[in-house]
């Protein structure tokens, strides 16, 4: 168990990157660094990552990292890993580092494809619930209720439930993270690269720009996702899953934050009416009814 | 930092782009306020450090954090995240 | 040892492959290319081939699993036709921007709706300005050969580009013929390993296509075209080289037939480019002084080759297996594009065969070549493009 002030003080995600001030996948990706070092090979599709790093000749990455088509995060990465293979290049891990959109909706069958062929990478889906690259445009992961720019009066379907879907594929491990508890997500990380196989890590990132809350308050959401059950710590190891840290003690709904403390915060839900806050409570609740059935036996 | 292109032939053949601090300039110059950092409070926690989207707090030899002005957009998260708020946001001078 | 089989043109893909010693294939079936990918199974699946095989999920997949493999240093390979070929457009563009030496054969297969399987030229037509250098085979033995040939070619530092081997449905991918395949040796004598350009290495961290602007965009696309020209001095050289190593030549640009004294040259590509031979063979005894160019490569377009057969002609009859929609065939579209501005202008007659599979023998040529000789006495093509065989 590794505290922050062991983690390592190299930075491979170089200062001078153009992501929003406060943006949560730039704290997301020293932590990736933090976890992996930098014997890593990022496959990144379109998305926000494409872009923060910087225009040509420039990036503000320092490992090898192929830009690829927005779609094809889990395919691009099977070849990467067949190639390093028959070039015998041990001790590189290749991540597919994807938004949400190159996740949920148009990458989800290279994604599917990758899992089913158990190819031997992580993909992490760095999650801020939106097409965050092009202006904040709805995904199939931007939750109930909330303003996108193609959603002006809030979306009217829920969130698609993509850890489960993954762990549909019985590939040996799923988790959720959150950049607000870095060492969970760290070692996650660290735990993921040593398992043969697919490794699916679903990371909530808190977008100030898309959310509509002040900058400063990016790893302060993140946190109270978590405190009030809207965002789960989880693991799936195979069949058996296993809350984390803090999300264990969260079973009992009464320690558990109401939902409104987190949407009432954030201008993308200004829409909400007392009627959809208590909808999405609902849910809520009857999750976490699922998640205490699914800690006590396996789940797929 | 916008540099005049590079002659054809010494371009690559290819968009392969070379890791760079601040190839896009000082991002500090994004800023309207800035975190100022009260070192007699300070518990060296190292939370603002883990917490910087930019990497630009960096930790100096008692683990105190350094703020690399060049780069720091004043998003405020170190100041939001410090446990005895020693961190306070300042409007830049104009 | 080399040895002579006498296999369909999808089998011998799948051996040029292996005596390539691609490193990872990454391919989707789709008729009539699935016996390329079967048999490429059975070859791993039993040792005799060591690659890694990719079984994805679709064809734009495989395209990107090949950038994926071929950005990180290793020789890449996949296979697909018609619709798995249009699908994956936008990878296509994506391999030649990066400048990946990728190489696929294309079993010719037409569009729908509806469904048919059958040949025409089509799918790859439409892929003409996607930056792939396009080769168009008349036999299996070509196939094999060409396949050998184009990595030759396409992992040459000056060019670089990724390369599309087109071969017809059913005509030649499902037909048998006889194959000499050289002794292993040999052609590894021939085709060295690969040594990547540029390649995704933690110890020289580079990112690969990040944004760039109009500032430096454009200079990158003119190198594709520099490469492209290039490519078409260093095909005939290739070629001819694997003739004296191998004792096959292909033609190079244009397979010429007879050309040298003809007054009307018939031009085609693929296997009316062969029919178009034995056209030629038997109008000549009726006294016709006809000749036959077919065109191997269509990307790079052989400007200068075509250019020196108008030279010494008076009419071209251009077969097109394929129509783009609004304009002509597309040979017959780049043909006069390269001849506009030029001293030696022929009379240009455009005939459309063979859409979707519908038959086109060398008597089709024979009765193409006929039409086009009464034209030429006229000196008057009536009509700018016929359609073949076509129900009224």
């Amino acid at each position: 168990m590794v505290s922050i002030k062991e983690l390592s003080q190299e930075e491979y995600l170089l200062k001078g990157h153009i992501a929003c001030a406060g943006c949560g996948l730039a704290i997301s990706l020293r932590l990736l660094f933090k976890a992996l070092g930098n014997k890593v090979i990022l496959v990144v599709p379109a998305c926000c990552s494409s872009v923060i790093p910087g225009s040509y000749p420039f990036t503000s990455f320092a490992v090898p990292v192929q830009n690829m088509l927005f779609e094809a995060t889990g395919a691009t990465a099977s070849g990467v890993v067949a190639a390093l293979r028959q070039r015998d290049v041990k001790d590189v891990t290749v991540v597919g580092w994807a938004g949400d959109g190159g996740t949920f909706d148009i990458g989800i069958q290279a994604l599917s494809g990758a899992a089913e062929r158990e190819t031997d990478f992580i993909y992490v889906c760095y999650d801020n619930e939106a097409y965050g690259n092009t202006g904040v445009q709805r995904s199939g992961a931007t939750p109930y209720g909330a303003w996108t720019t193609t959603t002006p009066t809030g979306k009217k379907e829920r969130k698609k439930n993509m850890p489960f879907i993954m762990a549909a594929h019985r590939i040996p491990y799923v988790a959720t993270a959150c950049p607000s508890y870095p060492i969970d997500f760290i070692n996650k990380l660290k735990k993921a690269k040593e398992i043969k196989g697919t490794k699916f890590i679903h990371l909530l990132v808190p977008c100030s720009t898309g959310w509509r809350y002040d900058t400063s308050k990016t790893v302060e959401m993140g946190r109270l996702a978590v405190q009030t059950g809207i965002w789960t710590l989880f693991e799936i190891e195979y069949s058996t899953f296993k809350l984390n840290p803090p999300s264990d003690r969260l079973i009992d709904k009464a320690k558990r934050k109401p939902v409104k403390e987190y949407l009432t915060l954030q201008g993308r839900f200004r829409n909400l009416t007392e009627g959809d806050i208590e909808k999405i409570q609902r849910w809520v609740d009857e999750d976490w009814e699922r998640y205490r059935e699914l800690a006590s036996r396996p789940c797929v | 930092m916008s540099i005049p292109p590079k002659p054809r032939k010494e371009t690559p053949i290819t968009t392969l782009s070379v890791p760079t601090v601040g190839g896009m300039g000082k991002t500090g110059s994004w800023r309207t306020f800035r975190p100022i950092v009260d070192y007699s409070k300070c518990t060296r926690c190292t939370l603002c450090w883990i917490y910087c989207p930019d990497g630009a707090i960096t930790r100096q030899e008692d683990d105190s954090p350094k703020i690399d002005y060049d780069y720091c957009k004043g998003c405020g998260i170190c100041a939001n995240e410090c446990p005895v708020k020693a961190i306070t946001m300042e409007r830049e001078a104009e | 040892m080399s040895q002579t089989v006498i296999d369909t043109a999808n089998h011998i893909v799948a051996y040029a492959a292996k005596a390539a010693r691609v490193q990872v294939i990454a391919a989707y079936p789709i008729t009539p290319q699935t016996s390329i990918v079967e048999r490429i199974a059975e070859l791993v699946e039993s040792g005799e081939f060591d690659t890694e095989y990719i079984r994805v999920e679709s064809e734009h997949s495989a395209m990107s699993t090949c950038i994926g493999a071929a950005a990180a240093g290793v020789r890449t390979f996949t296979a697909t036709a018609a619709h798995g070929l249009v699908l994956m457009h936008e990878a296509l563009h994506w391999a030649s921007g990066s400048r990946l030496p990728i190489v696929m054969p294309v079993v010719n297969r037409t569009l729908g709706p509806g469904w048919n399987i059958w040949a025409d030229l089509t799918d790859s037509m439409s892929q003409r300005d996607t930056g792939w250098i396009q080769f168009y085979c008349a036999d299996n033995q070509e196939v094999f050969d060409t396949i050998i040939q184009a990595y030759k070619l396409c992992e040459n530092e000056q060019i670089l580009l990724p390369v599309m081997i087109c071969l017809e449905a059913f005509i030649l991918s499902h037909t048998y013929m006889p194959v000499e395949i050289p002794d292993q040796k040999k052609i590894d004598g021939f085709l060295p390993p690969y040594k990547p350009k540029w390649f995704l290495d933690v110890d020289n961290p580079l990112t690969h296509g990040n944004i760039v602007s109009p500032k430096w965009y454009m200079e990158f696309r003119y190198m594709i075209q520099e490469a492209m020209e290039t490519a078409k001095q260093l095909i005939p050289e290739i070629d001819k080289e694997f003739g004296e190593c191998f004792g096959f030549e292909h033609g190079g640009l244009i397979e010429k037939y007879k050309c040298e004294d003809a007054d009307l040259i018939l031009l085609a590509m693929g296997t009316i480019g062969s029919e178009a031979k034995i056209a030629v063979d038997n109008l000549r005894k009726e006294g016709l002084r006809v000749g036959s160019a077919r065109i191997r490569v269509f990307r790079p377009f052989p400007k200068e080759e075509i250019r020196k057969l108008a030279e010494n002609t008076q009419m071209f009859a251009i077969i097109d297996r394929g129509i783009s929609f609004g304009m002509d065939g597309f040979l017959a579209e780049e043909t006069k594009a390269s001849l506009y501005n030029q001293k030696d202008q022929p009379l240009i007659a455009g005939f459309i065969a063979g859409l979707g599979g519908r038959d086109v023998t060398f008597k089709t040529v024979e009765k193409i070549a006929k039409k086009s000789s009464e034209w030429m006495r006229t000196d008057r093509v009536e009509k700018e493009a016929v359609w073949v065989d076509l129900r009224e």
